[in-house]
C-alpha cells in the first residue's frame, strides 16, 4: 500500500480532522514559519503551506512543505497553476514528495494582477482540475505527457471548493469533476453563510459526493469589524453576512467576538452530515488557533492508526 | 477584427525625436473601426507632432495618410511615390501592419504608433472585447461559442475559479474595462443553460495541447494547393 499521511488517516478513521493553514515568510528563512508551525503542532492534524499566497512573492511552498516534514508535521502542499506550467508542477510534486510530502492541495490560483508582482505574466498551462488529472496519473506511475515514471507517487489528493462563488450549480459540478478525476479531499473558502452552504451541502449530498471524497470546511476567524468588511467588500468569493458584520461592530472586545463566532460556526458544521473537518486559515492570526480548536473541544488530536 | 490604442503622445515623441521629415500611415480596417489608428487619427498625430516641434522650434515636415490594409502589399503601392520624401513611416496599423511596412519598404524605417490589444469584437459604440487568442484549437463547441481561452481571466477550461461573483470576474477590480469584466464561465452557463446543453460542462477538459498555439514555436498558414510554382 502507498504512503499514507496523517491528515489522510485521520479521515479515513472517521476523525473529524482539523487542518490549519500557514503562509511562508517573505525571506529566505525557514525561522518565521518554524515558530508559527510550532504553535499549531499539537492542534491541528496537517499543516497547509500556501503558494504565493494573494500572488505575493514567498518563500516556496515546495521547501517550506520539506521542512515541516523534518519537523514532524505533516504539510499541505499548495500548488496553484498561476506560476508554473505542467513540467515545473509535476518537477516541484515531485521535489515535495521526494522530502515526504502526501498532502497535495491543487489550485487555479488568485490572479497576479492582485499580488506584488502585477506586471507579471501568468502561466495557467493547466486549470485546477487538469492538475488534479496529472497528479493522479502520478500516482499511477505516468507523467502528464504520458511517459512512464520510475517509480509511482505517493499523494493524498485535494482540492479547494468555493461554494461562496457564483453560480451556484456550478459549484457541485467543479467538485463533481474534481472528484472524477481523483480529489480525494477537499477544503472550503472560508464559510460565514452557513445558510449558503447548507444548500451547497445538500446538493453534494444528493449526488452522494461527500461519500466520495472528505469535505473540509474552511474557517477564518475575524479581528475586528474593519476585517470583516474587508472580506465582504474586498476579497473576491467570499460573503460575510450583514448580522455577522453587526456583531462586530456592536462588540466590546472583537477578537473575543471574532472566536465566539468561529465556535459558533464550527459546532453548526459538526451538525452538517458530510462536513469531515474543518481547515483553519487564521490569516496573520495563528495564535488563535489553539485556543479555537481546544474551546472547540478538538483537541487532544487523535491519534491515527497504521 | 483587431483592436488597438494610439500610443501615448509622449511615446511617439520619444520615438520621432531625431527624425525632421515624417509619414504618418493610417489604416483602413479594423483601426480605423475602433477609431485608434485611422486617416482621422493619423491627421491628429501629425497636428501634434507639429505643434509640439512648433514649441521646441524645430522643424518638421509631417503628413498623415491612410492605406487600405497594410496587411496586404498591393495597397502600399499608392504612397511609394511620396515615401521617398520622408525619412521614416509612423504606422498607426496593428502590429501585423507595421511588419508588413518594414518587410516590404525595407528601406524605410517604419515605428509603431499604436499598441495592438486584440482580437475581439465590438460590444457596444466606443466598447470593443478580446475575444479569441488564436489558440490553434477552437473549443467553442464546447462552450455555447464564448471562449474561456481569451475570456476567462485564467484561460480556465473546466469551470469558474472561486472568483466569480454576481456574474463578475475577480480582476474586475483592477481592470480598465469600464463596467468589469463579465466571468466568462457565468457566460458559459447562461447560454448553455438557454441552449439546454449544461450537460456539456460534466466534461472533463484534458490539459490542453498549446502546442498548437504560438508556444509551439511561431506558426505559419501553409496551402500548398494555393501555392504557385
Amino acid at each position: 500500500m502507498a504512503k499514507q499521511s496523517n491528515l489522510q488517516k485521520v479521515l479515513q478513521q472517521g476523525y473529524f480532522a482539523v487542518t490549519a493553514e500557514v503562509g511562508p515568510p517573505r525571506c529566505a528563512d525557514f525561522a518565521p514559519l518554524k515558530e508559527k508551525a510550532e504553535m499549531l503542532r499539537d492542534y491541528v492534524d496537517a499543516i497547509n503551506i500556501t503558494d504565493n499566497q494573494t500572488a505575493i512573492v514567498r518563500l516556496s511552498s515546495q521547501s517550506c512543505c520539506g521542512e515541516l516534514v523534518r519537523m514532524g508535521i505533516d504539510p499541505v502542499f499548495q500548488m496553484t497553476c498561476r506560476d508554473r506550467n505542467r513540467i515545473a508542477l509535476q518537477s516541484d510534486i515531485l521535489g515535495a514528495a521526494a522530502q515526504g510530502a502526501i498532502n497535495m492541495l491543487c489550485l487555479s490560483g488568485d490572479h497576479q494582477t492582485f499580488g506584488s508582482e502585477p506586471n507579471s505574466k501568468n502561466v495557467f498551462d493547466m486549470d485546477s482540475i487538469q492538475l488534479i488529472d496529472v497528479l493522479a496519473g502520478m500516482t499511477r506511475g505516468v507523467f502528464a505527457g504520458g511517459d512512464r515514471m520510475e517509480a509511482p507517487l505517493a499523494a493524498f489528493i485535494g482540492a479547494a471548493v468555493n461554494p461562496f462563488a457564483d453560480p451556484l450549480e456550478l459549484r457541485v459540478s467543479r467538485l463533481r469533476k474534481k472528484v472524477k478525476v481523483g480529489a480525494q479531499f477537499v477544503q472550503t473558502q472560508c464559510v460565514y453563510d452557513l445558510d449558503r452552504f447548507a444548500r451547497f451541502m445538500e446538493m453534494v449530498r444528493k449526488e452522494g459526493l461527500d461519500g466520495k471524497v472528505h469535505i473540509l470546511a474552511g474557517i477564518t476567524p475575524l479581528k475586528s469589524a474593519k476585517a470583516a468588511r474587508y472580506m465582504r467588500d474586498k476579497v473576491a468569493g467570499i460573503t460575510v453576512p450583514e448580522d455577522l458584520i453587526k456583531r462586530m461592530e456592536a462588540a466590546a472586545d472583537p477578537k473575543e467576538e471574532g472566536i465566539r463566532i468561529c465556535l459558533e460556526t464550527i459546532r453548526q458544521l459538526q451538525e452538517i452530515k458530510g462536513v469531515a473537518g474543518i481547515h483553519l486559515m487564521a490569516i496573520a492570526w495563528e495564535e488563535a488557533v489553539p485556543e479555537i480548536v481546544r474551546q472547540a473541544g478538538l483537541y487532544p488530536r487523535p491519534v491515527a492508526e497504521g | 477584427m483587431i483592436t488597438g490604442n494610439r500610443k501615448p503622445l509622449t511615446q511617439i515623441f520619444e520615438m520621432i525625436k531625431f527624425y525632421e521629415r515624417i509619414l504618418i500611415v493610417g489604416c483602413g480596417t479594423c483601426v480605423t473601426v475602433c477609431m485608434s489608428g485611422g486617416l482621422k487619427e493619423a491627421e491628429e498625430t501629425a497636428a501634434a507632432i507639429r505643434l509640439q516641434r512648433q514649441q521646441e522650434g524645430r522643424p518638421v515636415r509631417v503628413a498623415a495618410r491612410v492605406v487600405e490594409r497594410q496587411c496586404e502589399p498591393e495597397f502600399l503601392e499608392s504612397l511609394d511615390a511620396e515615401l521617398e520624401n520622408y525619412e521614416v513611416v509612423l504606422s498607426l496599423a496593428c502590429g501585423i501592419g507595421v511588419q508588413c511596412y518594414n518587410l516590404w519598404r525595407p528601406n524605410k524605417l517604419t515605428l509603431p504608433g499604436l499598441d495592438t490589444v486584440g482580437a475581439g469584437y465590438p460590444v457596444k459604440q466606443g466598447l470593443w472585447y478580446e475575444a479569441c487568442l488564436s489558440c490553434g484549437d477552437c473549443m467553442l463547441a464546447h462552450t455555447g461559442g464564448i471562449c474561456p481561452i481569451a475570456r476567462c481571466a485564467k484561460s480556465l477550461q473546466n469551470g469558474p475559479c472561486g472568483g466569480s461573483v454576481k456574474g463578475k470576474c475577480e480582476v474586475t477590480k483592477v481592470t480598465t474595462v469600464p463596467e468589469g469584466h463579465d466571468c466568462a464561465w457565468q457566460l458559459i452557463y447562461d447560454r448553455l443553460t438557454a441552449l439546454g446543453k449544461l450537460e456539456l460542462l460534466d466534461e472533463v477538459r484534458p490539459p490542453k495541447n498549446w502546442s498548437k498555439a504560438h508556444h509551439g514555436g511561431p506558426r505559419k498558414l501553409e496551402r500548398e494547393d494555393m501555392q504557385i510554382g
